[in-house]
């Protein structure tokens, strides 16, 4: 454990509701490198409080990384500079003294920001409506080791299957696409065998609420994958296209 | 005083199930959608209870505080979920799976209950496969298993270090289905802060929007709460920042009682506290504890590298106390047993953290396998800590993490308010004094998936509850309440943070009703409570307003809860004089430190009864036990 503390300067985006506008408010703040960047919010606040002044809203749960909703830009990039994590899991060891870090939420068309740093992600709910699911109830179901699914398919769908729905890739991409989170819903259920007889279908209504909600086209730079706190491949985006055309041509069709 | 009636149905244990679901009363298919139920908080239990009773055609109402319903704490959950599908050929079966259970509940859990969960166990893994979820797998593409504390077969089905995550996303999967079928309407960012109680029953909540800052109230004909544990109270622990008790705290407030309250699981092996900035703590899954050899120094404020520390100077105190179960010995035991080594001065480097080393495990089977097990929880160590776990011990120490007590519920999962149900960590029904690694999943979902969905509806068929509108008064004399408190909150304008008397309560509860409680120590803490209860309305200090996102005033409601709670789970341990589980009374004990258990006087569950702030009457339910013999629980 570090016993130096680290002098920084915060840039941190305040706005008091989505009809107002915004700006940059400069704060100092010395903090321990072993503090997580959501910590020394907690501490910031902490003081303002004290001082009788609002504290800066920002959201965040589980702080380990698995429930997606923290969600920072920090130094112009959704979820810092490292790779491979969330924002919860930043540590200020990662900084250095002195420096001045900008902080502000997660900005898209179909992300109106809330409050501060808070912004209402519900849109990617309603893409998850409209069919990111397989169509069963409960009750009845065949035993589990009835369907044989190979390992590597499996782990293949894991993968795609460990999106935590924060919205990074949105926001890192220059469209506001949601073109990463919308396939690695549609990945995951393509690739096990419980998922084919929708596969088609669902492809079709996801990608036409997505539409509807303002999320744009997918601009092929790979921006989302690289700011993905689970490194959620592009290759899902392919997959999604190949069965986007072939349902188009070749199964019910949904109107679009 | 309540009667308390458990409700279990006659019959051999095998056989209550079966012989009660054929009893129960049904309703047709089109009478269901003249029902309107609530369900609060969306975790594997809501989320669970929400699509099922979504499909069956009741019109459901599913709330969450959260901005979607995926963000349920249940996301968190690592190892795994048990079901006793034997699919290992190891010996593993319905019985074995009950027994387990209740002997690792320490006795005191319903066998009833705990029987039923066992049984519907299997048809859980069948639920999530067919939804999609994506469990780990052999080569020859049938599911694979791994074992878990407490338990001597593999039962456990898994999905890498993230089974909490891919099991809720297939409930939210199920349940956003249902949502977009118009029969469950989802209410995200609504904070439930009462239930309203007509005439004994459940007839609605109370909730606070957390954008617009409006009380608003709904109605219904019945309620299920699935809104969590209160591991909280103790301000650090492994739950969620949101993870809060005031759902079941203010139903506890309106006549539900409250079960075994002070039932705290500690969970072992945690990341240390850094400094007083944490604002909560990590856990590292149990898995590691499989290759990880647990040790401290032999000497006292050994202030040395652990990697200079000779062999013949640590104490693997694990293996040498419990031999036969060594470094996966269950979680109430390995935490105890680290306590016990750092109140003896040998904490490692003098600090409160003990060491789990994989040296030995890296020169037996080489840095790859070690990697391929473990890789993501050594990159998620590193990144906390920055020291790298290869190289250098892990330095873990236990924190809180589970609360097996909650509301009182009878078989049927409904509370002592008729109408008011509670499924998953809210209730208290299962896991006794000690709840067993991969259970917490396993529950939420046979409570949502397969017991509400048939309970429900026989409460709905036998007591035909009508639904009282909202513009009834008591529904206003309740919202005027909570309108009142919050009112109240922002006027005292005092000196302290909410976050720091909630330290301050967590740091009571932490010392004196946590891994070692005696007399002395509750009697203080609750007078040590009531002081803080106290100083919270004369001292906090509340800013922003009431109609507007105000996530001080969100905390405050809650810390206002803890506070009440707090005193509670003293109360509760202070009567229990002996040690069992998770509550380890330091004067009960065997000469060589193992937990010593009263089962001629304490073999009840302890149901209290809320009279007023600070006051409770007692009402036990006495626990029979017909088919596991209650004895000494020896790991050793």
């Amino acid at each position: 454990m570090s016993e130096k503390k680290l002098n920084l300067t915060l840039k941190i985006w305040r706005q008091t509701n989505s009809k107002s506008v915004g700006s940059f408010v400069e704060y100092k703040v010395s903090v321990s490198p072993d503090d997580s960047i959501l910590e020394m919010l907690d501490e910031l606040n902490d003081g303002l409080e004290r001082k009788g002044e609002l504290p800066v809203s920002f959201e965040s749960d589980c702080r380990e990384g698995i429930c997606g909703t923290c969600g920072l830009v920090i130094n112009g990039e959704p979820h810092g500079p490292l790779r491979k994590i969330a924002t919860c899991q930043l540590h200020m060891r990662n900084f250095k003294d002195g420096e001045t870090i900008y902080i502000e939420p997660f900005r898209a068309k179909a992300f109106p920001v809330m409050k501060d740093l808070i912004v209402d992600r519900s849109a990617m709910d309603k893409v998850l409506q409209a069919g990111g699911f397989i169509s069963v109830n409960t009750g009845g179901m065949p035993d589990a080791n009835a369907i044989p699914i190979p390992k590597d398919e499996a782990a293949e769908a894991f993968d795609a299957a460990a999106c935590i729905g924060c919205g990074a890739c949105v926001a890192a991409c220059k469209n506001a696409s949601a073109m990463l989170f919308v396939s690695a819903k549609v990945s995951q259920y393509a690739l096990l065998p419980q998922g084919q007889p929708e596969r088609y279908i669902r492809v079709q209504k996801m990608v036409k609420v997505m539409d509807e909600l303002g999320f744009g086209s997918c601009t092929n730079t790979y921006a989302c994958e690289a700011e993905c706190p689970k490194g959620i491949s592009v290759k899902n985006i392919a997959r999604l296209n190949r069965d986007f055309i072939k349902a188009r041509f070749t199964s019910e069709m949904v109107d679009i | 005083m309540v009667k308390l009636d458990s409700k279990i149905p006659q019959g051999p244990i095998a056989e209550k199930w079966t012989n009660h679901k054929f009893n129960m009363k049904l309703i047709n298919p089109a009478n269901k959608r003249k029902y309107d139920i609530i369900v609060v908080g969306t975790g594997l239990a809501g989320a669970s209870a929400a699509a099922s009773l979504g499909e069956l055609g009741y019109n459901v109402k599913a709330f969450t505080y959260h901005d979607s319903a995926r963000r349920a704490h249940s996301i968190s959950a690592q190892g795994g979920i048990n079901a006793a599908k034997n699919y290992q050929n190891d010996g593993d079966s319905v019985f074995r799976l009950f027994y387990d259970t209740v002997k690792g509940g320490d006795f005191r859990a319903r066998e009833a209950n705990v029987y039923r969960l066992a049984e519907v166990s299997g048809n859980i893994i069948d639920q999530c496969v067919a939804q999609g979820v994506p469990f780990a797998r052999e080569y020859g593409g049938l599911l694979d298993n791994r074992s878990f504390g407490g338990a001597q077969v593999s039962r456990t089905f898994y999905a890498k270090g993230q089974t909490g995550q891919q099991l809720l996303l297939g409930a939210v999967s199920a349940l956003n289905r249902q949502i977009g079928k118009g029969t469950v309407k989802m209410y995200n960012r609504k904070e439930m802060l009462d239930v309203v109680v007509i005439d004994g029953a459940a007839k609605g909540i109370i909730v606070r929007d957390l954008v617009t800052g409006e009380i608003e109230k709904y109605s219904a004909h019945a309620v299920i709460l699935a809104t969590g544990g209160y591991a909280n109270v103790f301000f650090l622990s492994t739950n969620a920042m949101n993870c809060n008790t005031t759902a079941i705290w203010r139903a506890h407030k309106k006549g539900a009682l409250f079960g075994n309250p002070c039932f705290t699981q500690i969970h072992p092996t945690c990341l240390p506290v850094h400094g007083e900035g944490q604002s909560k703590l990590t856990l590292m899954s149990e898995s590691l504890r499989n290759d990880g050899r647990i040790w401290v120094s032999k000497n006292k404020k050994d202030m040395r590298e652990p990697n200079n520390i000779p062999e013949d100077e640590r104490d693997y105190y694990l293996e040498r106390k419990y031999p036969s179960f060594g470094n996966l010995s269950p979680r109430d035991i390995s935490s105890r047993s680290a306590k016990e080594v750092i109140d003896n001065g040998r904490g490692a480097k003098g600090q409160e953290a003990v060491y789990l080393d994989f040296r030995d495990s890296i020169n037996r089977l080489g840095r790859k396998t070690i990697e391929e097990r473990y890789g993501n929880l050594f990159e998620i160590y590193e990144t906390i800590t920055g020291e790298n776990p290869y190289n250098v011990p892990m330095k873990i120490y236990p924190a809180p993490h589970y609360t097996m007590g909650g509301l009182w519920v009878d078989y049927n999962l409904m509370s002592t308010v008729p109408g008011l149900f509670v499924l998953g960590e809210a209730n208290f029904s299962d896991h006794g004094a000690n709840r067993l690694g991969a259970s917490a999943l396993m529950q939420g979902l046979a409570d949502g998936y397969f017991v509400i969905p048939y309970t429900i509806g026989d409460y709905l068929a036998s007591y035909k509850p009508a639904l009282v509108p909202v513009d009834n008064q008591e529904f206003s004399n309740v919202a005027k309440g909570i309108e009142d408190t919050v009112k109240r909150l922002l006027s005292v304008n005092g000196k302290m943070t909410v976050d720091e008397i909630h330290k301050k309560l967590g740091r009571i509860m932490w010392n004196k009703v946590g891994m070692g409680r005696n007399e002395a120590g509750l009697k203080s803490a609750i007078e040590e409570i009531r002081e803080l209860r106290e100083l919270f309305w004369k001292e906090v200090k509340v800013v922003g307003d009431a109609k507007d996102i105000n996530q001080t005033l969100e905390r405050a409601g809650r810390v206002i809860d803890y506070l009440e709670l707090g005193e509670l789970m003293a109360v509760d341990a202070l009567q229990r004089n002996e040690s069992c589980g998770g509550h380890f009374r330091e004067e009960y004990q065997y000469e060589d430190g193992e937990a010593k258990r009263n089962d001629e006087e304490y073999s009840y569950v302890s149901a209290w009864e809320y009279k007023d702030i600070g006051s409770w009457e007692l009402n036990k339910e006495p626990l029979e036990f017909e088919y596991v013999k209650p004895s000494v629980r020896s790991y050793k």
